[in-house]
């Protein structure tokens, strides 16, 4: 046997199997992993100090940037924490649009995730598929918000605009339109015998390491672990709707697809169901003027499940207009550093973007 | 196992079948798509709605809005004759603008493409550069979608029953909560300052209620007004109509909010706490004072904080001119008066009561012993109504009246009252006597919407049972056998537009009609009185249509002469133009006598 040379390679912080700048510097003996050091910092926009010199409502349009393919938990999660500040109510009609949101956005991001995740096995195809066929979701969005990716659209005390019926039909009918859809997507991803050889045994979590780790969402559930903030600790009126919380077996690659491809159909069920249940009323519970609005002095922690697994926002005010500390927490802190120094040693160089599309890694959400 | 799983390659072949399938996404710029009715695309502006209020340019998180002077703007009252410019290098389109726009007359529309190789064409003024682009208007706010804040805290006030019983205060004032809530609706724009004569900080002392901050907001009124708690409560309030929030909404209760500020100084001492007015040494000057008004306590108070040496002669009994003496005591209690004339006494102005000029004092000895002489005389004799049998008993001046009610004295209205005018002394004159159980009509030769009067004084008479007979023009009084007033007879009139002018009204033959009353209270105006004044001082102040001439210092003719409120040609005839009058005089004898 030869025995090779240990050196050293830079992958990133360009790489088109990053999504986002981050580099990850690897000891590589042959293609093989021996230690992987996660450098980041090319992506810091220093979000968090910016929203602290700005009014409590301008917040929302740094909020969305932090992670581009799933902007609106940003923006869920802040409100949150915002209204829980402020003890101010959120109309019910409000809490279901929010609900119809949330799972578009996390739908349009299963979307990139199959273009990520196929495309880093070299399967092309399916990220066109399926990056085309989130325009008919981002039409729903433009329809709703005005924007197509960065909505700026939930915001303290409920929504910007209401929803209308046409726009709700549409929403079915593009929900009906997927559900056909994703047996096409699973034709080329799950029936693949390339996928399944690339995906199956790669990029292990440990069952037994996962919660010390801090994994959460959909790698943690790959490992058998049923957690989900929508059921463990319902928000908004996900306690009023019927859904499961898919689990796999094996804490792989092929696991965590397999979790993702099941929410996205309990995605599907969720709009539906909440569409059909959307009482009528108010949408919004006026803020006062945004450039006087004081929010009363306490500080706030606030978590949804976002696509990549718990969020949490923690918010400081001081009793003035402006936040004193906005912090978030996401997964990609966990899933992008921690995580993958740890699970990297010993895979092969080919599958390092494979694993980190499977983990949810979002460097912008790293650097906020 | 196989090695060769068949199934798991075949499958895939499948996605053969989707060859030739028109996709979803379109290939630019060879196919065009048309942006939903809700995009956010690039800006538009309506120049002519827009007021040029700049909360676009305060809300932008991305400072990507400047406010531009254009001078194709015509100048009007509440329009500051500036407009958004949008740097669309910097724009990230969040429509936050277009949703705290009080108007409305920003939007975002359909366009979204915008190419250039200059960065300095990103830089545009929508509405002006982009004209075109006014049909494709997308994302735009309502009253119902706007962020802004149109409904006014309703001020809490006496039922129409319960007010007519007494001469308690109609007006309750804003719990502190109400206050905050209603002083964070202002959009700081500082329109509102530009049509008040005295300039006076509005969006600072607001803005400091709205933080909790009422001391500093005392302290930012008290700068250029030292009677808030006068105009706190009956001042004209031209700032309101020009407020941001009154072109889709209600108007920033401005003047309620000042009334806040001064209740939370209910004493003279917590003024003095709170104001801590910095008196300058004696400069070794002394100005003397014609009539404690608006404007003549105003000079008079300034000119005391500057070190000088102040009195003011005032022919009646108590200070305030026509504050005093002509708004009745539900509008503004006697306490109020007399909280603000103590405290300026405080400081050192000195006031001589019952000492009318040119009969207990000469006007020649305050002019030779003092340095400088402010003029502040007011309006005292009413006008004729300039009909038949006016000289009638029964037929009453409501600035009389007014007078007589407010010292105290007594003038029996009878059962039946009539009201001729349209204005706030008219509707002042109406509410008292309504508060002696007479039954009163205000005959008024133009439309309700005419009327010059506060729109919230006509409602709060309404309140109270007055009736209003709008285009009704008196033509004589009708007498009984001992000659008093038995009713008032008048003709309907129809309005007629008349070019560049309000619309006049001209009486319809044949509709006359009598009403019958115990009195008639003329409420048509009042003029000056100068008997006091001697006629070689007359020479020099220059008094032309019964009006004193003065510069913009309030300097007269005569140079140690300055003279200000009602009887000056400056402004309306109202309290806050009286102060400004006097405030303004401050600067023209400081400029006089310390040449500053």
């Amino acid at each position: 046997m030869i025995r090779e040379k240990e050196t050293t390679l830079y992958l990133g912080p360009q790489h088109p199997g990053i999504t986002g700048n981050m580099m990850v510097k690897l000891k590589v003996q042959g293609d093989t992993v021996v230690k992987a050091t996660t450098h980041v910092g090319y992506l810091h926009r220093a979000f968090e100090k910016l929203i602290e010199q700005r009014n409590w409502l301008n917040a929302f349009t740094l909020l969305c940037r932090f992670c581009v393919p799933e902007p609106d938990p940003m923006e869920l999660t802040y409100a949150r924490a915002v209204e829980e500040l402020d003890n101010r109510e959120v109309p019910e009609r409000a809490q279901y649009i929010r609900v119809i949101v949330m799972e578009l956005a996390r739908l349009q991001s299963f979307m990139l995730w199959y273009a990520g995740q196929a495309g880093s096995a070299g399967l092309y195809t399916l990220g066109q598929w399926s990056v085309g066929d989130r325009n008919y979701i981002l039409d729903l969005f433009e329809e709703l918000t005005g924007g197509r990716i960065y909505h700026m659209y939930i915001w303290p005390g409920g929504v910007r605009r209401d929803v209308t019926d046409t726009w709700k039909d549409k929403v079915l009918k593009t929900m009906d339109y997927l559900e056909k859809r994703q047996d096409d997507y699973n034709q080329l991803m799950f029936d693949n015998t390339i996928f399944q050889k690339r995906a199956k045994g790669v990029g292990i979590v440990p069952k037994d390491k996962a919660i010390e780790w801090g994994v959460v969402g959909p790698p943690l559930r790959g490992v058998g672990i049923k957690s989900d903030v929508r059921i463990d600790e319902p928000y908004e009126v996900y306690d009023k709707l019927d859904f499961e919380v898919p689990t796999a077996e094996g804490g792989d690659i092929w696991a965590r697809a397999l979790v993702r491809k099941e929410e996205f159909r309990q995605s599907i069920s969720i709009i539906r169901q909440a569409i059909e249940k959307m009482p009528k009323g108010d949408y919004y519970n006026k803020v006062p003027n945004p450039m006087k609005w004081v929010v009363p002095e306490g500080q706030a922690w606030a978590k949804t499940e976002s696509v990549r697994g718990e969020i949490g926002f923690y918010v400081v005010s001081n009793g003035t207009n402006k936040p004193y500390r906005v912090h978030a927490k996401g997964a990609a802190y966990t899933h992008g550093v921690t995580v993958l120094e740890k699970i990297l040693p010993g895979q092969n160089i080919a599958d390092i973007s494979f694993i980190m599309n499977s983990l949810g890694v979002c460097p912008p959400e790293i650097e906020r | 196992m196989s090695f060769i799983d068949l199934k798991g390659i075949l499958q895939p072949l499948g996605a053969l079948k989707q060859l030739g399938k028109k996709p979803h996404t379109i290939q630019f710029p060879a196919e065009s798509i048309e942006a939903s009715d809700n995009y956010r695309g690039l800006h538009f502006n309506d120049l002519d709605d827009c007021i040029g209020c700049g909360n676009c340019s305060t809300i932008c998180p991305n400072e990507a809005i400047d406010m531009i002077d254009l001078l194709n703007i015509k100048e009007k009252k509440g329009d500051s004759s500036l407009r958004p410019r949008i740097d669309n290098g910097r724009c990230c389109w969040c429509a936050l603008c277009v949703d705290v726009c009080p108007t409305g007359s920003l939007s975002l529309t359909k366009d979204y493409i915008f190419v250039t190789e200059d960065p300095n064409d990103f830089l545009w003024t929508p509405g002006i550069d982009n004209k075109d682009a006014a049909d494709k208007i997308s994302y735009t706010s309502d009253v119902s979608t706007s962020i802004s804040m149109y409904d006014r805290v309703p001020m809490r006030e006496l039922e129409g029953k319960e007010r007519v019983k007494s001469f308690a205060e109609v007006v309750l004032g804003y719990s502190e909560e109400e206050a905050r809530a209603e002083a964070q609706r202002c959009i700081s724009c500082g329109l509102c300052v530009e049509v008040c004569p005295e300039n006076m900080h509005i969006p600072e002392y607001i803005n400091a209620i709205a933080q909790a901050k009422d001391k500093d907001a005392l302290r930012i009124i008290y700068d250029n007004n030292p009677l808030p708690e006068m105009c706190g409560k009956v001042c004209t309030r031209l700032c309101e109509d020009v407020c941001a929030m009154q072109v889709r909404g209600d108007a920033v209760a401005i003047r309620w909010l000042k009334r806040y500020a001064t209740e939370t100084a209910p004493t003279v001492e917590l003024i003095k706490e709170i104001v801590d007015p910095q008196i300058e040494e004696p400069n070794g000057f002394s100005v003397g004072i014609v009539g404690a008004g608006p404007a003549g306590l105003t000079a008079a108070y300034y000119l005391a904080l500057k070190g000088y040496d102040v009195t003011i002669y005032e022919a009646q009994a108590h200070a305030g001119g026509m504050i005093m003496y002509g708004i009745p005591k539900y509008r503004f209690p006697l306490e109020s008066i007399d909280k603000q004339i103590q405290y300026m006494e405080s400081i050192g102005v000195k006031i001589k009561y019952n000492t009318k000029v040119g009969k207990d004092i000469s006007f020649k000895e305050i002019y030779n012993n003092n340095d400088a002489v402010f003029v502040g005389i007011g309006l005292q004799i009413p006008w004729n109504i300039g009909i038949k049998n006016e000289d009638s008993p029964g037929v009453i001046p409501a600035i009389d009246y007014l007078t007589i009610i407010n010292s105290d004295g007594k003038f029996d209205v009878g059962k039946k009252v009539a009201v001729i005018g349209g204005g706030n002394v008219a509707i002042d004159g109406a509410r008292v006597a309504a508060r002696y159980g007479a039954d009163v009509t205000i005959l008024y030769r133009r439309r309700v919407e005419d009327m010059p009067a506060d729109w919230e004084e006509i409602e709060g008479a309404e309140h109270e049972g007055v009736k209003i007979v709008p285009q009704a023009i008196p033509t004589k009084i009708i007498r009984n056998k001992e000659g008093k007033v038995k009713g008032v007879e008048y003709v309907m009139a129809k309005m007629v537009a008349q070019d560049g002018g309000r619309p006049r009204p001209v009486a319809i033959e044949g509709s006359e009609t009598i009403y019958e009353c115990d009195t008639v209270i003329g409420a048509i105006g009042q003029q000056a009185d100068f008997d006091w004044l001697p006629e070689n001082y007359k020479e020099k102040v220059i008094i032309e249509r019964g009006k004193i001439q003065v510069n913009n210092l309030r300097q007269t003719g005569d140079n140690k002469i300055f003279a200000g409120g009602d009887a000056v040609k400056f402004g309306n005839s109202d309290a806050i133009s009286a102060i400004a009058d006097g405030f303004n005089a401050v600067k023209g004898i400081d400029k006089l006598l310390l040449n500053k």
